[in-house]
């Protein structure tokens, strides 16, 4: 066969050597089919440890128990027990290094997220207490009158 | 000229040859087999959600947790998980919302129908009314998966769908191939972004970030593959649904108290 033949064949055979050869360099190591399969395992399986290391926020109510018996266990004796310190007081990260203090939601709206009445027939929404918040002490925080860690305490 | 010894000789060979199964030929690899032992061991565990409506208030304290742990910007209107509220009125007619994906919770009776207005429904027109909390139902075959072009996003071996952020390319064909709307592309990060029932948490034996602040239980997370998880029982004695069975992804997300309204 002749030159002019060959000379296209090796620009070819030059660019899949080059494409291979990135792609060698290119593709992680670990990039491969995982336990999941072709069709669902097709991944990088460093990513999977990456996931793992993120950092946790909320690190829940026995967190604060130590440094807080006080509020841990005058909740604890209340309606309130079923909800979480962070919930109201955000998370904890690394408190109390980081952050050194937490900023408390104080707002009507966190009350009402559970108290401004919904009377949903099957959900168990229409089985707490609520209030108007039109009607009922507007402009107030509810935190004036009642301890969000027990929240009839002197008001019966 | 084959002389009839060597015509004998080569038959029976042949024979022999041909009669060798091909796994004879197969070469062992250690990789592979050791692989394969360690999917089995790895495979001790198959994470599924659980979600009783009937304890959902619609406090949006899930939604809350989510954001803040999972890093999604909290005023973008995106999140990896939301609470929906179904109203049914006794004129037959469906209301449904979920305003800032119940991030605030709902605090009011008027149901948010975005361009339709402001609908406020009395006590008395309602017939049917609950919460549904949506999640990433982390499906036993991911269409999510599946569409992927580049192999960015996965099923891990204990049945989570994560993403791989440094190989995504945002093309976008996981958000639209997902059929109950869990993707979204992140903000920040401008790559496809879901729930992945909080891999960091689980991984450490915590529960899920919305799991822990649920105050109401409406929440909870387990291991299929251990019979004695209360997650497990409750899936295996109760009555419980899952949403778009139709579609063959297999959702592992199980409802109790689940609604043909309830999309």
């Amino acid at each position: 066969m002749k030159n002019h033949v060959f000379r296209p064949l090796f620009v070819v055979i030059g660019i899949v050597i080059l494409i291979l050869a990135v792609r060698v360099v290119y593709v992680p190591k670990d990039f491969g089919i995982g336990e999941r399969g072709y069709m669902y395992g097709w991944h990088r399986e460093n990513n999977e440890t990456d996931w793992k290391k993120f950092r946790v926020k909320y690190q829940g109510k026995e967190y604060c128990k130590d440094c807080h018996p006080d509020k841990y266990n005058s909740i604890n004796g209340t309606p309130h027990k079923i909800i979480q310190c962070e919930n109201c007081h955000g998370p904890a990260i690394d408190h109390p290094s980081d952050p050194p203090k937490l900023v408390i939601d104080k707002s009507r709206a966190l009350c009402l997220r559970c108290h401004f009445p919904l009377p949903y027939p099957t959900s168990g929404r229409s089985k707490i207490r609520g209030i108007d918040p039109d009607k009922h002490n507007p402009d107030i925080e509810c935190s004036t009158c009642h301890n969000p860690h027990n929240p009839m305490e002197g008001l019966r | 000229m084959i002389s009839r010894r060597n015509f004998l000789k080569r038959t029976a060979l042949g024979i022999a040859g041909a009669s060798l199964p091909l796994a004879a030929f197969k070469i062992i690899d250690a990789k592979k087999l050791l692989a394969e032992a360690a999917a089995e061991k790895s495979s001790a565990v198959r994470w599924v959600f659980l979600v009783d409506t009937y304890k959902c208030v619609g406090c949006g304290m899930c939604v809350k947790a989510c954001k803040l742990e999972n890093e999604i910007p909290y005023d973008a209107n995106v999140s990896r998980t939301w609470v929906e509220r179904y109203v049914l009125t006794k004129t037959g007619k469906l209301y449904a919302d979920t305003p800032k994906a119940a991030r605030d919770g709902f605090t009011t009776a008027k149901i948010d129908l975005n361009a339709d207005g402001i609908k406020d429904i009395s006590k008395e027109g309602i017939e049917k009314a609950f919460f549904v909390p949506k999640l990433c139902n982390q499906c036993e075959n991911p269409p999510c998966v599946q569409v992927c072009p580049v192999g960015a996003t996965y099923q891990a071996p204990d049945g989570v769908v994560l993403v791989d952020r440094t190989w995504c390319i945002g093309c976008g064909y996981c958000i639209m191939g997902c059929p109950y709307g869990v993707r979204f592309f992140h903000p920040v990060y401008h790559t496809a972004e879901k729930c992945n029932f909080c891999y960091h948490r689980i991984t450490k034996g915590m529960k899920t970030a919305c799991v822990d602040a649920c105050p109401f239980g409406a929440r909870q997370i387990g291991n299929i593959k251990d019979p004695n998880d209360p997650v497990t029982k409750v899936i295996r004695d109760q009555r419980v649904g899952v949403l778009k069975s139709e579609y063959g992804t297999k959702p592992q997300a199980y409802y109790i108290g689940l609604d043909e309204e309830v999309r």
